[in-house]
């Protein structure tokens, strides 16, 4: 633990000046960035999704979550919008989530309107999210849990819910976070439907 | 006129702030007795000044003056007295004149407890402390000045945010930015040994004990910070890994290794330059708490002003104060030669494994803040990191470090056999198998995990105690009669290790809490956690300022009514916002946790949380900074800074 000896004084100035330069870069890069929140082009609230246009992540398949009895991969979304040629809405949720609750009524609603929405159940018990399926309608035409969040964070969750539109060709097209409110079905999602169908 | 005074006061504080950073300074360069000794004189007059300016400050909020902006904007006539007082600092202008009145009080406190320093240590560490204030009242002066006037005057004020109208929130700031500030001190220290060229154990006695003051108050600052997110957000947590939370988390990291390395450097006069970083990293990091934070560049639901003007002059301010600090440590750190040389296991090794391990979380913790950030800059990603990424992140690295904390104090200096240390550890290794074991049945094996380690901390931080008065060894009237005689500061480092274990233990059982969101009617039950919840009623309440919905529940176990509680929304119609107000009932061992949300066709939805051992987090940070208390009790540290000729011994060793 004993520090260098004063001969090799060169390297051991250059390692002492390191927590200056690293301060330096920090400096400068908050200074960049403060200089952009000026001029507008960056807004430390939005939450953008950094997929959007990005081909979905790779996960392997998920465990189903009742009451479905199977669950899905990447593998498995792909298959089927290949298969069926017209966008899926995923939809990340939890049982102990209360906008999920508030938003649930738009779900079912596209779900009525024969719109394809794929869930998965994040961090929740299973007993927890099936006994709210099964008292609120379950909108989801398959359905994973992913216990621990692990593909969650592939897919760059901020919180549940939130929800993603995925084009035929697997790209990421869509990107809501927080709970869908009827306006935002109405002049975002359906649109962005309309747009990819 | 009594804003005006105020406003000049502040003024006047700038300049004796200035004069404060340049005649000490100068003074100690030429050895000038009247200049040194002018140093404590102008930390009293700019700690008064700043004072009456925030007396005055207080004393428009207290009368509602409207005419003044800041008033107008933050109070209302019908706030109650107690948050006309505390909302003073509830807002921006008000909380960075707090912070400059703090950063004053700790210049006095150097001028008046720092007698027996001698006189160019003093001169410089006062300078040092002054210049950092006058960079920071002149921001408060000219940026965020809290006196501008409003005219004409409006009849009423917008009212504070109602989320901060709560006692514990009213407190919080105070003593959070006593620790943020208090880092001021070791800051100052590092600077004037690095002016001098050089640190000895002197100067580890002098740092520590307002090193520990200042991780005392931070810790408690953090504890009430958490414990105000718990029982007022209403989200059933208590720590969110939130930008603003994690800016008070690194500098508690760097200020613990500091704590701990500055006891090194008094003991065994090695780690200098090290320690002489982590101060002057620590009041970087608490300055980069503090003010980036107010920049509105990190997103955070507790961002007070988002103003891009202020940040580059807080920018401009912190890269001086930072920057000087580096640059200087870069120059002169080389000059700081290490005598004490120990090897890899002894005591100063497991303060040097501590030291890594804690830094390398407060790493972590940084990456992770930061990160998004940076990823915007460079990639032009929106990228958000969360808790998941800490909490993995961050668990490995504590582990080892609980593992250290209570082996650490059993090896002995210089050099140590780990073997006798662990033999010694047996039967608290044991203990916490055995709880771990247990609790593995009963839950997930990290909830498990940290009941076995919060019982290692809490048994192994005593058994030195236990050592030192030969409990079994001797008669157990000797062995009592010897905890008497075992130093302050042993028994503060003892406390505030069981402390940690508490808080983990805390932590553990929170991750086993069970909770319940229902939406059910009057008159309807569920069950939880062994509990049944009646909701009885949902009624009305009017309140002095806002409107309340109260939802009276009912809590039984067996037939036995454990609990009635009434959790609430607010809504404050002045602000146009509402709030939750969350219903708790606690017996230590587990708190019952209820809030009220939404209604809907005549339900309302409830959030119901059963969280075993909740308390023992904040109890467990009290313990800690008691801990740190009762250290800077000890005589040895209080009398402590003999002058330079009766540390030279030690220097020799």
């Amino acid at each position: 633990m004993s520090a260098a000896p004063p001969a090799r004084g060169l390297s051991r100035r250059a390692l002492l000046g390191i927590p200056l330069a690293a301060a330096a870069a920090a400096g400068a890069g908050f200074y960049a960035l403060l200089r952009r929140m000026e001029a507008g082009h960056y807004d430390p609230h939005a939450v953008d999704n950094p997929l959007v246009g990005q081909a979905i992540p790779d996960f392997a398949p998920l465990p189903a979550q009742d009451p479905a009895s199977i669950g899905f991969g990447s593998a498995d979304l792909r298959a089927a919008l290949h298969a069926t040629g017209r966008p899926i809405l995923v939809n990340f949720f939890a049982s102990w989530c209360v906008p999920c609750r508030i938003e649930h009524p738009q779900l079912m609603a596209m779900t009525g309107a024969g719109i394809a929405i794929w869930g998965i159940a994040y961090k929740d018990q299973a007993a927890d999210a099936a006994k709210l399926l099964g008292e609120e309608g379950n909108p989801y035409a398959r359905l994973a849990r992913d216990e621990n969040g692990r593909v969650s964070i592939d897919w760059g969750l901020y919180g549940v819910p939130e929800t993603f539109l995925i084009d035929r060709a697997g790209i990421i097209r869509g990107h809501w976070a927080g709970p869908l409110a009827p306006e935002t079905v109405r002049d975002e999602v359906s649109p962005l439907l309309r747009k990819y169908a | 006129m009594i804003p005006e005074l105020g406003h000049f006061a502040l003024a006047l504080a700038v300049v004796i702030a200035a004069a404060q950073a340049v005649l000490p300074l100068i003074g100690a360069a030429r050895r000038d007795a009247a200049l040194m000794a002018s140093a404590p004189s102008l930390a009293f007059g700019q700690f008064l000044a700043l004072a009456l300016a925030f007396g005055a400050l207080l004393w428009s909020s207290v009368v509602s003056d409207f005419s003044v902006y800041n008033i107008a904007e933050n109070s209302q006539s019908l706030k109650p007295l107690l948050y006309k007082i505390t909302g003073v600092w509830g807002d921006h202008e008000g909380s960075i004149l707090l912070w400059c009145l703090i950063l004053a009080l700790c210049g006095a406190a150097v001028g008046a407890f720092g007698r027996a320093l001698p006189a160019a240590v003093r001169a410089r560490v006062i300078g040092v402390l002054g210049a950092t204030s006058a960079g920071f009242v002149l921001f408060s002066l000219t940026v965020s000045n809290p006196f501008v006037r409003l005219w004409p005057p409006p009849w009423e004020g917008q009212g504070m945010n109602p989320l901060l109208e709560d006692p514990g929130l009213a407190f919080h700031p105070p003593i959070l930015y006593a620790g943020y500030v208090g880092f001021s001190i070791p800051f100052a220290f590092a600077l004037a040994a690095l002016i001098e060229g050089r640190v000895d154990a002197a100067w580890g006695r002098w740092v520590r004990p307002w090193a520990l003051a200042a991780w005392a108050f931070l810790t408690g600052g953090i504890a009430l910070g958490s414990w105000w997110s718990y029982y007022v957000l209403g989200w059933g947590g208590y720590w969110f890994w939130d930008p603003v939370e994690n800016a008070s988390l690194l500098p508690w990291l760097a200020g613990t290794a500091l704590v701990h390395s500055a006891i090194v450097v008094e003991k065994r006069d090695a780690l200098k330059i090290w320690t002489v970083l982590l101060a002057i990293g620590t009041f970087s990091l608490s300055l980069c708490g503090t003010f980036l934070v107010r920049s509105g560049i990190l997103n955070s639901v507790h961002a007070f002003a988002n103003d891009p003007a202020r940040g580059v002059f807080i920018l401009v301010l912190l890269a001086l104060v930072i920057g000087t600090a580096l640059a200087l440590f870069a120059w002169r750190a080389p000059r700081l030669l290490p005598t004490g040389i120990f090897a890899p296991l002894s005591r100063e090794g497991a303060l040097v494994l501590n030291n890594i391990l804690l830094c390398s979380i407060a790493a972590v913790v940084f990456t992770g803040t930061t990160y998004p950030l940076f990823a915007q800059l460079l990639a032009g990603a929106q990228i958000s990191v969360g808790a998941p990424f800490f909490n993995a992140a961050v668990l490995p690295l504590a582990i080892p470090l609980f593992v250290v904390m209570v082996i650490g104090p059993m090896l002995s200096w210089k050099r140590a056999a780990l073997a006798p240390a662990l033999i010694r550890l047996w039967w608290v290794a044991l203990a916490a198998l055995a709880v771990g074991v247990f609790a593995t049945f009963h839950t997930a094996i990290f909830p498990a995990l940290g009941f076995a380690a919060s019982v290692w901390l809490i048994l192994g931080a005593f058994v030195d105690i236990i050592a030192r008065i030969r409990l079994f060894r001797l008669p157990l009237a000797t062995s009592l009669a010897r905890l008497g005689g075992i130093p302050l500061a042993a028994w503060g480092g003892a406390i505030a290790h069981a402390g940690m274990g508490i808080t983990v233990a805390g932590i553990a059982g929170m991750a086993i809490a069970e909770h319940r969101i229902v939406a059910i009617a009057a008159g309807e039950t569920v069950d939880l956690g062994g509990y049944r919840w009646t909701l009885e009623d949902l009624r009305d309440a009017p309140g002095p300022n806002y409107s309340a919905r109260l939802a009276d529940i009912r809590v039984t176990r067996d037939g036995r009514v454990i609990a009635v509680m009434s959790p609430g929304r607010r809504s404050y119609p002045l602000q146009r916002t509402t709030t939750t107000e969350t219903a708790i009932r606690t017996n230590l061992l587990r708190d019952l946790y209820a809030v009220l949300g939404e209604e809907r066709d005549g339900k309302a939805v409830l959030r119901l949380h059963v969280n075993y051992l909740a308390p023992w987090i904040w109890l467990g940070a009290l313990v800690m900074a008691a801990g740190g208390g009762l250290s800077l009790a000890d005589r040895r540290l209080r009398i402590g800074a003999p002058l330079r000729r009766a540390a030279a011994p030690v220097v020799a060793a």
